[in-house]
């Protein structure tokens, strides 16, 4: 388990690799459908500073709100990431975004962008939410609620200890490619008629 | 049946369905842990899942953030109205919301607005038939977005597949689906398949398997026997949990079949993710009990 404390250099995000299992501690933001489209349509004030150098969670957590008025994360596993592979390169480069969390891994621009800008891909375990959501330890603020609603709202987190596992990296390698591509041959098979 | 006290029975179903993993899901996620080599990213995912699974039984939280679209399909008796059985289940999913077992999952899809409460057009979709005998019974399926866009429908035949219009092409329907969706519906997933119908009964059909208990035995030996294949052919793919590799690609596979047109040969997979979350109640003279089969 390598311990990576946000925010990050490109250089130490550099040294990652593809099966590397990472544990995660710092600020990170969620975003989502409506959040990658905002970001690229437009300069991002609300979020710019904290992604720099930091990480985005695609994430749609249900999220408690006490008596006080202080938010807390109840379920908060990842959401499918290649819904926002049209959205995630420039994303990464505009933003200085130096990993992406989600599940089901991305396409091959977001890859290429990895590479160039220095990020990479991490699988956190798809409906895992209870147990991620106790990762989540503090969080800090929350922009677009009213516009974008729970799910998709930039939410701005602290996260202790977050465990996630390199499945795309800065050196052109992608776990998702390599199972796609393992799985095509015994698919192949089994259309031709199997056993 | 007093309207609160009605309510109260489906915010306990809704509950239970979001936070408590069907047990027949636990165990087949625990066999398949059993089938993973020790030491092994597919055997300490399953691993982690049942534990993700315990925390939110324990502490009543959602198993999945996603907590989905929820699905109501209900028989009643001549001592209930469909009026009132709409709007115990309508209350109780808002309801539900603000406890936070349920997400705010229903989005308006032309201004963008989520309203908040799980309440929409067609939220929750309620399926209502009569029946003769006084009571009722209620199965709640909570399917999630990501599985929902891994959900397919082909239409035979089908030339890329080489499919044509039998059971064999109904068969190569299912693995291209499942060889499509590879981690992106969470895998190790169950696969629903509806056989035959219209457009929109098919996919119905299909996702109706879901309630079944993935320990049934189809009461067609021909669908049996397609259930048990595909079962072991998709298991061969190699995809594993959430697409990162292993033996565990489907918890089980549950086809279902309606009449056709002669013209038309649908075959509808309705992919849920490994969080197969699902809660049944039955009401009868006034008492309410819940089970999974």
């Amino acid at each position: 388990m390598i311990g990576i404390k946000l925010p990050v250099s490109a250089d130490e995000i550099r040294t990652l690799k593809a099966g590397d299992e990472v544990s995660i501690t710092g600020v990170m933001v969620t975003a989502r459908d409506a959040a990658h489209k905002y970001l690229v349509e437009t300069d991002g004030e609300d979020v710019r500073d904290v992604l720099k150098d930091s990480m985005i969670y695609h994430c749609g957590p249900v999220v408690r709100k006490d008596e006080s008025g202080e938010y807390s994360f109840v379920a908060a596993g990842p959401t499918t990431s290649i819904r926002e592979e049209p959205y995630e390169a420039p994303v990464i480069e505009k933003y200085g975004v130096r990993g992406v969390i989600g599940k089901g891994g991305m396409g091959a621009k977001t890859l290429e962008a990895c590479g160039e800008f220095g990020s990479v891909y991490l699988s956190a375990l798809g409906g895992l939410a209870t147990t991620l959501a106790q990762s989540v330890v503090e969080v800090l603020d929350v922009k677009k609620l009213e516009e974008f609603g729970v799910p998709e709202a930039f939410w701005v987190i602290r996260v202790e200890n977050f465990p996630a596992i390199v499945t795309m990296d800065s050196h052109g390698r992608s776990l998702h490619d390599e199972i796609a591509e393992l799985s095509k041959g015994n698919y192949e098979r089994l259309l031709k008629g199997g056993r | 049946m007093d309207p609160e006290k009605l309510k109260g029975h489906f915010l306990e179903l809704i509950r239970r369905a979001s936070t408590v993993l069907p047990p027949d899901v636990e165990a087949a996620i625990a066999r398949g842990a059993e089938e993973e080599p020790d030491d092994t990213a597919a055997a300490s995912t399953l691993g982690l899942l049942l534990e993700n699974a315990r925390q939110a039984s324990e502490g009543s939280t959602p198993i999945c953030q996603d907590t989905g679209a929820l699905y109501f399909f209900v028989e009643y008796g001549p001592d209930f109205a469909p009026a009132e059985i709409e709007a115990a289940a309508s209350a109780a999913a808002a309801d539900a919301t603000a406890r936070y077992y349920l997400r705010p999952n229903a989005v308006d899809p032309v201004t963008g607005e989520n309203s908040g409460n799980n309440l929409g057009l067609g939220a929750p979709a309620l399926q209502l038939s009569a029946r003769a005998e006084n009571g009722m019974r209620v199965r709640l399926l909570l399917k999630g977005g990501g599985s929902e866009n891994a959900s397919v429908q082909y239409k035979l035949p089908d030339s890329r597949l080489g499919a044509g219009r039998d059971l064999e092409g109904v068969r190569k329907c299912v693995v291209d689906a499942v060889f499509a969706a590879q981690g992106k519906g969470c895998s190790p997933g169950v696969v629903g398949v509806g056989i035959g119908g219209n457009r929109d009964t098919s996919y119905s059909c299909a996702k109706k398997q879901l309630l079944r208990s993935l320990d049934d035995t189809n009461p067609d030996p021909l669908l049996t026997e397609l259930e048990e294949r595909l079962f072991a052919e998709l298991n061969e793919l190699g995809i594993g949990p959430m697409g990162l590799g292993g033996r565990t690609t489907v918890l089980g596979v549950k086809a279902g079949k309606l009449h056709r047109l002669p013209a038309c040969f649908f075959v509808s997979v309705s992919y849920c993710c490994w969080a197969a979350r699902k809660a049944f109640m039955t009401i009868r003279e006034g008492e309410v009990t819940y089970d999974w089969d």
